[in-house]
């Protein structure tokens, strides 16, 4: 302590001396701090010489600079063509504001750092960290009036209290949660279709029930049906129930993709059906399988004809759509749901029932 | 009454005096205004992600007034002629308006987009240098948790912001994270439905993501940070081992002018960047992607770039279901689930929790305020680059779809490259690392003992060839100089001991005369440039 004091009797000299400049009572303040300037010199041997004045020529370059760049900016903003699609410029609108501000910015960035680096001193300075805690005594005496403050509101004494507490605030502090838990909260299985038992969760567009019991049809996303010929050999097609906002994300479960197989490779595949009790799910040699990936739920959408694959881009899992669209590779793991399909008495294309299987990702309760 | 004359110079000193009545802040702002902040380069990386974060709020805060994040089905009719007449919800259509019919919208779209990126990027590198250098260990274990929890926050503000305007990749993003939901074991399916207030997408996700993306997000983000940086200033920053540097001090500059002007000058700088880019470089393009459609996707669809290592875990992942038959039903766990929700638990835990598993295998609880060169602690330096070549390897998987079309390659060959990858090139990231480590440890040591290379041959009488070696210090007993390893850069260029004169300074002509080459290292008092000379002889203090 009595350092301290030492300390501050030589600072009040210090500063209040008559010969003390600002730089002096600056350096006795530091000292206060325990920060010691152990160097500081200037970057000029001549000050005001040749090499100082350039130094502030260049900074000033750079503050002009600035407001050039900041005034391009501002006039382009004005009267720059700026309007999408106009022929006369606007599409450089952006890349001027960008660079107008870009270059102002760094004006401002270079004048700024040269400033401190080329013309404020150079200084070394030393601070004492007084690393660790603190003293033993301070500890001894925030702790004893910690535990005194036990003491004083008699926790120990009074047993009552002890559980009264907890057993009153617990109770707050889910009447905190509740509203948050309850409000968010939402029973997967909760929402079913009309007229059915099926929560939504493992239903799709494809039930009956959304289409007044009538097998829904395959459509095209504006709304058409399709007929076994507007699908060429080896083509595909996105198809989505024919039902109200069928196409839209109100049904993001439902798109399908109608592939027509070329004849060996129908062979195949029905021959895949048969063993996995699927009679009659293809129309022909057209078949058609959940679009949306059984991994993540990205749409697998990029169709090789050549090899039977569907491959999902998101993950790159492969589903081999002649062995009932199994994953032969990548991180699926549950063969894509087919949809059994067959054509009405108008030559349209409609599935006859909902997928069996749940569409899309996996999780924990999948039937 | 005689008029008093204004005494316009003693205003000042009377506010001043005004406000220190009041606030009594003269001792405390002195305090600041001297602090001490050592200097280096590396210190500098932080600052990065905290310029880029006011950045982003600043454009952000711009663009809430623009944009609707509003699910509600509309038809486009803007100023961008292919989308014209396409259903779309208003999310998309208002992020397409703030691109295109808002006067320099694009600039502060595409601002924020980047000052996003370089906001994590920055976070990572930062973080790089926090945990080569052993800067997290004792008393700086929490600021490290709370710097990987910024990471982890940045991560999410950037995924929701990702996702919010609706376009065709966003919502692909988006259907994958509900898929990652709808994996977890026993809740899964409850979690997506509350998430998504139902089946996926649902009507309310994107106003629930908007609040968490403009409010909730940055609300945290802001505390932390706050915290973050008070901590820095409280336990005041580490420094590199060097001439008169202690474990008990700092050396450097004093926090104004010099030290806040560099740092005034260095966010102009970031700025400025974040601006060129904005204005210049093409970022998320949302036009091209089309409103969202469950139904349409293209390949090369990839997330910002510090989401591609979950992507690039997901695609390696072999389809591996897990089977739970119990007597009440059959049961499953997707495979997505382990590269998508059990390796970002083990990775936000594991390195929030390295500073005290390494405090446990080495024992060393003491307070350390000087950095460590990576190359003094091979074990972990070495376990630093296991990490991030497995990040890597994930990383590129996230986009090797754009790999195997680039090059050629098979897709299915990636896919086992990266499997491969993931398991081998740690351990061998691990093992070349340590040697490299104790190869520089070692030649640190011989330059201490023998000296400096210099470059001249010398042919002996006896017909032997050999390399003059400039020693750093007088030879002791047994030939060899006597130094102590300091723990910082040991001089292997004769330049570096002044043999070269000083640079001639100037940039089309020398400005100045350059000064005579030292002949030999003249004494200075702590002199910045005196510090890669001088560090050899504080070795032997």
């Amino acid at each position: 302590m009595s350092t301290q004091t030492e300390r501050e009797n030589v600072t009040e000299t210090g500063i209040h001396g008559p010969t003390s400049s600002r730089f002096d009572v600056l350096r006795e303040g530091a000292a206060l701090d325990d920060i010691e300037i152990v160097h500081y010199e200037p970057q000029f041997a001549v000050p005001g010489g040749k090499t100082e004045r350039r130094v502030v020529r260049t900074i000033a370059g750079f503050f002009l600079l600035t407001g050039l760049a900041a005034t391009v900016f501002l006039v382009a903003y004005i009267w720059w063509p700026w309007e999408f699609g106009r022929q006369d410029g606007a599409q450089w609108f952006t890349p001027i504001l960008g660079a107008s501000l870009g270059l102002a910015l760094a004006g401002l960035a270079f004048g700024i750092l040269t400033w401190g680096k080329k013309l404020l001193p150079r200084e070394v300075s030393i601070q004492q960290r007084h690393t660790g805690g603190s003293s033993e005594q301070e500890r001894r005496i925030t702790g004893q009036t910690i535990a005194y403050l036990g003491e004083e509101m008699g926790i120990g004494r009074r047993p009552l209290l002890k559980f009264a507490l907890p057993l009153g605030l617990a109770p707050v502090g889910l009447v905190a949660a509740a509203p948050l838990i309850g409000g968010l909260i939402e029973d997967p299985h909760k929402n079913q279709i009309p007229g059915t038992e099926t929560p939504e969760l493992y239903t799709t567009g494809w039930n009956p029930a959304y289409n007044g019991g009538k097998p829904v049809r395959l459509t095209r996303q504006d709304g058409t049906p399709i007929r076994p010929e507007d699908v060429s050999v080896g083509g595909q097609m996105t198809v989505f129930p024919g039902i109200p906002h069928g196409s839209s994300n109100e049904h993001a479960d439902s798109p399908t993709l109608l592939i027509h197989l070329r004849t060996s490779d129908a062979d195949q595949a029905r021959a895949a059906n048969h063993r996995a009790g699927r009679e009659d799910w293809m129309y022909g040699d057209y078949i058609a399988y959940s679009k949306i990936c059984t991994h993540a739920g990205c749409p697998a959408s990029l169709y090789e004809q050549q090899t039977n694959r569907l491959l999902c881009p998101c993950h790159q899992s492969q589903f081999l759509i002649t062995d009932n669209a199994a994953p032969i590779f990548g991180p699926a793991s549950r063969p894509l749901p087919q949809l059994e399909i067959t054509v009405d008495d108008e030559g349209f294309f409609v599935a006859k029932r909902d997928y069996t299987d749940v569409i899309g990702p996996d999780f924990w309760e999948r039937p | 009454m005689r008029k008093r004359k204004f005494d316009r110079a003693a205003v000042p000193g009377k506010l001043a005096g005004e406000v220190d009545d009041r606030f009594k802040v003269a001792t405390p702002l002195r305090g600041v205004l001297n602090k001490v902040f050592p200097d280096h380069w590396s210190f500098l990386l932080g600052e990065i992600a905290l310029f880029s974060f006011i950045i982003v709020v600043l454009t952000g805060v711009f663009l809430t007034f623009f944009f609707d994040p509003s699910m509600r089905e509309v038809t486009y009719n803007g100023a961008y002629a292919p989308l014209r007449g396409m259903t779309m919800s208003r999310a998309y259509e208002s992020a397409l308006q703030l691109s295109f019919e808002v006067r320099g919208g694009l600039l502060m779209r595409q601002m924020h987009h980047w000052a996003a990126l370089t906001f994590v990027a920055a976070i990572v590198v930062h973080m790089f240098r926090v945990f080569f250098t052993g800067a997290f260990r004792k008393p700086r274990e929490a600021n490290w948790i709370i710097g990987s929890l910024l990471f982890w926050l940045g991560f999410l503000a950037g995924f929701t912001g990702y996702s919010l305007p609706d376009d065709g990749l966003s919502g692909t993003g988006l259907r994958i994270a509900s898929a990652i939901m709808l994996s977890i074991p026993l809740i899964g399916s409850w979690v997506t439905s509350s998430v998504f207030g139902g089946e996926f997408p649902g009507e309310i996700i994107m106003g629930r993501f908007y609040i968490a993306h403009v409010l909730l997000i940055p609300g945290i983000l802001i505390a932390l940070i706050s915290i973050h940086v008070g901590l820095v200033f409280i336990q005041k920053h580490t420094q590199w081992p060097g001439p008169g540097r202690t474990n008990d001090n700092v050396v450097g500059e004093r926090m104004f002018p010099r030290y806040a002007i560099k740092q005034g000058g260095y966010f102009m700088a970031v700025f400025a960047v974040i601006a060129f880019m904005g204005g210049l470089f093409q970022i998320n393009p949302l036009w091209l992607f089309g409103p969202y459609e469950p139904a349409a996707v293209s390949s090369a669809s990839q997330p910002d770039w510090y989401v591609m290592f979950l992507d690039g875990s997901t695609r390696l992942m072999p389809g591996w279901e897990l089977p739970i038959p119990t007597p009440w039903g059959h049961y499953v766990v997707p495979p997505i689930f382990w590269p998508t929700v059990v390796l970002p638990g083990i990775l936000t835990v594991l390195p929030a929790l390295y500073p005290f598993i390494e405090q446990r295998l080495t024992k060393d609880r003491r307070i350390h305020n000087l950095l460590q060169r990576p190359r003094d602690v091979p074990a972990r330096t070495a376990l630093g680059a296991m990490a991030i070549s497995f990040w890597l390897v994930l990383t590129l998987s996230g986009g090797n779809d754009v790999i195997a079309d680039k090059f050629r390659i098979s897709l299915n060959a990636m896919t086992w490259a990266g499997r491969i990858g993931l398991l081998l090139l740690p351990p061998l990231a691990y093992y070349i690392t340590y040697r490299i480590c104790l190869g520089l440890q070692q030649h640190d040591r011989e330059v201490l003992a023998h000296g400096v290379e210099t470059g001249i041959i010398r042919r002996l009488p006896d017909g032997r060839f050999v390399e003059v070696h400039q020693p750093l210090a007088a030879p002791g007993h047994d030939g060899h100089a006597d130094l102590e390893y300091s723990g910082w850069v040991v001089p292997k260029k004769m330049n570096r001991l002044g043999a070269l004169g000083p640079a001639i300074r100037g940039f089309f002509f020398p400005i100045e005369r350059p000064s005579e080459a030292p002949v030999s290292p003249a004494p200075q008092v702590t002199g910045t440039e005196g510090t890669q000379r001088r560090e050899v002889e504080s070795g032997r203090r």
